[in-house]
């Protein structure tokens, strides 16, 4: 009965054996991600032929048979054979008058000096973990585009002036951007605490003002600023283009912002207003120290993603006639002199590129504030 | 000792009435009220004032006189005679053609890529990413430059027309041909079949729904209504010998004749407007199907739900209560969206209304206001229509 040595009972562990060869490393990732049954295999496979068919060409006409200005050939008769690819020398000419548009070439250095104030007065605000926020909120919302417009528009300090109709490119890309922003976000916290007031009427007025814009497309709000506003002021007044579109858009785009602080401002517990009541702030400090530090804090995804939009909507301004990046790009396609087949199609696939770093860029950083923003939550 | 209460009572009576929410809270309303209407009235006076000293009128006569310019794309019947009005109608058609039109397809392939970011497959999700991340980052502007300018502009003239299906559609760069359909009188029949078909399965669902809740029993009602949708209407068609002739494009000595040309505008509008908005719709359903939790789908299996029941009966319909309220604002984004039309010239009513017809006639209060109505109304249309689904498909808690 004790006896238990059975011959066919095994008394010692086995070793670890490795895992087959079929559910590790390439193999077993490409059964598990690419072959795990036979629709999937399908899929796969119709995926590698669409890659094989679509890249190749893709690259041939970006790299391979596009013309340089390191090419061997890099006149413009390069670019107007059969065979030629994209014609970059083409945008590398034309780089300036993308960048700084009509801007007369001696004072470049003035937008340049913009350029970098905007990134010296972004990256303070942007980076979550320098202290300041407030200084550094100052410098962004106040200094900079104050700064701006006088290094722009000249007429001070000895700079000479330059009307903003010489304005243009990617500079005036980012200040309608930067405008747009910097106007929205107060306006559209306004609108969005309106929209939730206690008083009807200011409740009535917000709501029909942030659906009215909401209701309408850009391009009708922009045609209305520039063909109405002159109407709307005393006889004789003349508004600059430009600000004309800057009223459109900050108008437009705050009414978006509107309803994506409100978002916030609904997320909130009622506990919080009602905390802010029993401690006896009013309604201002209510606002202001507890009710929209926690609001913004929640909607800064959804603010970052609005400021994408509107990024993407300032080359509508191209369509009312100022020389945005798009419309710079735009005007030069037809150029005689750098007439070649696909001229139009390489200065569109730059600014495509232009206006995706931009816009890649902003929600890469929303979806990191997101994340950041959720494990706070959690804790 | 008497004085200060006395002093005392009145600075609170003082006091009480600036404090008083409900006072402040009047008074904050009618200061607005009246700043408001100061500011309207203000403007409304420059603008008459600016109008009398360019010697305009105003009003909305004008619309009674003749345009005098021609559409390149009408719906209805146009020519240059025809009043503003009718311009304005034009409009209003063409911006909803395309807009329909984009939504459906805008839906179908949102979905689809939407589905596909979320697939077990390495390459597919990659690739539907790619495209979300590639087409929702570029301007629709700068899209519709590229497809009208680029792409279509840059095809082949008449003489070299791609031919698709020989002899039947051709494409080249003043627009794409297509054969143009012509049904004879007794054509109406099928249409009528059709109509009743779907009426039919109309009702042919409620029964088979109620069916299946008093008793368990199931009746395939998918392929039932496919297979009428598909014979009745042909028993039809063969029984009053129905026609449809097909008027094919022809190649004549300096452009087709025949068939109907679908303009390069168009069909440049459409691929923007779809491509873009796909990719935003993508993103919707994504976000839609994972806020279905992954207990529902282990509640489904361990309930011994098939494959399809679990998808249509547990998670479709509680992922479409998140996906509706996005989709309703990407459908008014698309149809405010194709106003982009102006830049590439395909007429819808902000191009040939707010643009021609206001250049021309030189009425801007009225046009843009009217202009501004019709997109509000659309908007509120399709809020209110597709806030009624929501209604009914919302979660009913008890």
């Amino acid at each position: 009965m004790t006896d238990t040595s059975f011959a066919y009972v095994r008394n010692e562990m086995l070793g670890e054996q490795p895992a087959p060869s079929t559910s590790k490393g390439l193999v077993g990732w490409l059964r598990q991600n690419l072959f795990s049954d036979i629709p999937n295999s399908i899929m796969t496979i119709v995926g590698i032929l669409f890659l094989a068919w679509f890249l190749p060409p893709i690259f041939n006409f970006l790299v391979t048979h596009a013309v340089f200005p390191w090419s061997v050939d890099n006149t413009v008769e390069a670019c107007r054979t059969e065979e030629a690819g994209a014609c970059w020398i083409y945008v590398v000419d034309r780089f300036n008058f993308f960048i700084y548009g009509f801007y007369p070439s001696e004072s470049y250095w003035r937008v340049n000096i913009c350029f970098l104030l905007g990134i010296v007065t972004l990256v303070p605000l942007l980076w979550p973990d320098l202290p300041h926020k407030g200084l550094s909120a100052i410098g962004f919302f106040v200094v900079m585009p104050v700064a701006t417009f006088f290094l722009l528009n000249g007429g001070v300090f000895g700079l000479t002036e330059v009307p903003t109709e010489k304005w243009g490119g990617l500079t005036i890309t980012l200040i309608i951007a930067t405008v747009g922003i910097v106007a929205s976000l107060p306006i559209g916290i306004v609108l969005a605490l309106g929209r939730r007031s206690h008083m009807p009427f200011v409740k009535y007025v917000c709501i029909a003002f942030i659906e009215l814009w909401r209701a309408v497309p850009l391009i009708t709000v922009l045609f209305m600023a520039s063909i109405m506003l002159p109407l709307f002021l005393p006889e004789g007044t003349t508004i600059d283009k430009l600000l004309r579109a800057l009223v459109g858009v900050s108008l437009f785009s705050a009414a978006y912002m509107a309803e994506v602080v409100r978002g916030g401002l609904q997320a909130l517990p009622k506990g919080q207003y009602e905390a802010a009541d029993a401690l006896g702030l009013n309604y201002f400090k209510a606002m202001y120290l507890v009710i929209l530090p926690q609001a913004l804090k929640h909607v800064i995804p959804g603010i970052v993603n609005s400021f994408i939009s509107l990024f993407k909507d300032t080359s509508l301004v191209s369509i009312v006639g100022l020389f945005d990046l798009l419309n710079t790009v735009q005007a030069t396609t037809a150029q005689v002199e750098w007439k070649s087949p696909h001229q139009a199609t390489t200065g569109y696939l730059f600014a495509a590129a232009m206006f995706w770093v931009f816009c890649f860029g902003m929600s890469r950083y929303s979806m990191y504030m997101e994340r950041r923003l959720n494990t706070g939550h959690k804790e | 000792m008497a004085k200060s209460q006395e002093q005392l009572q009145q600075t609170r009576s003082a006091t009480s009435l600036i404090y008083d929410p409900k006072f402040r809270s009047y008074a904050f309303q009618i200061l607005l009220l009246i700043g408001l209407v100061a500011f309207g009235w203000w403007i409304f006076n420059n603008t008459v004032t600016n109008l009398q000293a360019q010697n305009k009128t105003t009003g909305f006569d004008f619309l009674g006189n003749t345009s005098g310019f021609n559409i390149g794309f009408t719906l209805m019947e146009y020519d240059r005679s025809s009043t503003y009005f009718d311009v304005f109608k034009v409009g209003i058609l063409n911006t909803l053609l395309v807009s329909v039109i984009g939504i459906v397809l805008a839906t179908v392939l949102g979905f689809i890529i939407g589905v596909a970011r979320l697939s077990s497959n390495w390459i597919i999700a990659r690739l539907a990413t790619v495209y979300i991340e590639v087409f929702r980052n570029i301007p629709l502007l700068l899209q519709l430059f590229f497809w009208y300018f680029a792409v279509l502009k840059t095809m082949p003239s008449v003489k070299n027309s791609i031919e698709f299906v020989t002899g039947s559609v051709y494409l080249n760069n003043r627009g794409l041909y297509v054969p143009d359909p012509q049904p004879n009188d007794s054509f109406v029949w099928v249409q009528l079949a059709i109509v009743a078909v779907i009426i039919g399965g109309y009702f042919l669902n409620r029964w088979s729904v109620r069916r299946f809740e008093q008793t368990g029993q199931r009746f395939p009602f998918v392929p039932a209504f496919i297979g009428m949708l598909v014979v009745i209407p042909a028993i039809v068609w063969m029984v009053t010998g129905a026609q449809i002739a097909l008027d094919y494009p022809v190649l004549e000595r300096f452009n087709f004749a025949g068939g109907i040309q679908i303009p390069p505008e168009f069909v440049a509008l459409l691929f923007g407007l779809v491509i873009y908005t796909a990719a935003f719709i993508a993103e919707t359903v994504r976000a839609g199907i994972l806020a279905v939790s992954d207990g529902q789908t282990e509640a489904a299996q361990s309930l011994g739900l098939k494959n399809s029941d679990r998808l249509n009966l547990v998670i479709i319909p509680q992922a479409m209560r998140v996906i509706i309220p996005p989709l309703t604002s990407q459908y008014l984004n698309l149809t405010k969206n194709s106003s982009l039309a102006v830049a590439i010239g395909y007429p819808d009513i902000v191009n040939v209304f707010m643009g021609t017809a206001l250049n021309q006639s030189g009425k801007a209060v009225e046009v843009i206001f009217m202009t501004m109505m019709v997109y509000l109304t659309l908007s509120l249309l399709t809020s209110v229509v597709m806030n009624i689904y929501n209604a009914r498909i919302a979660l009913t808690e008890r």
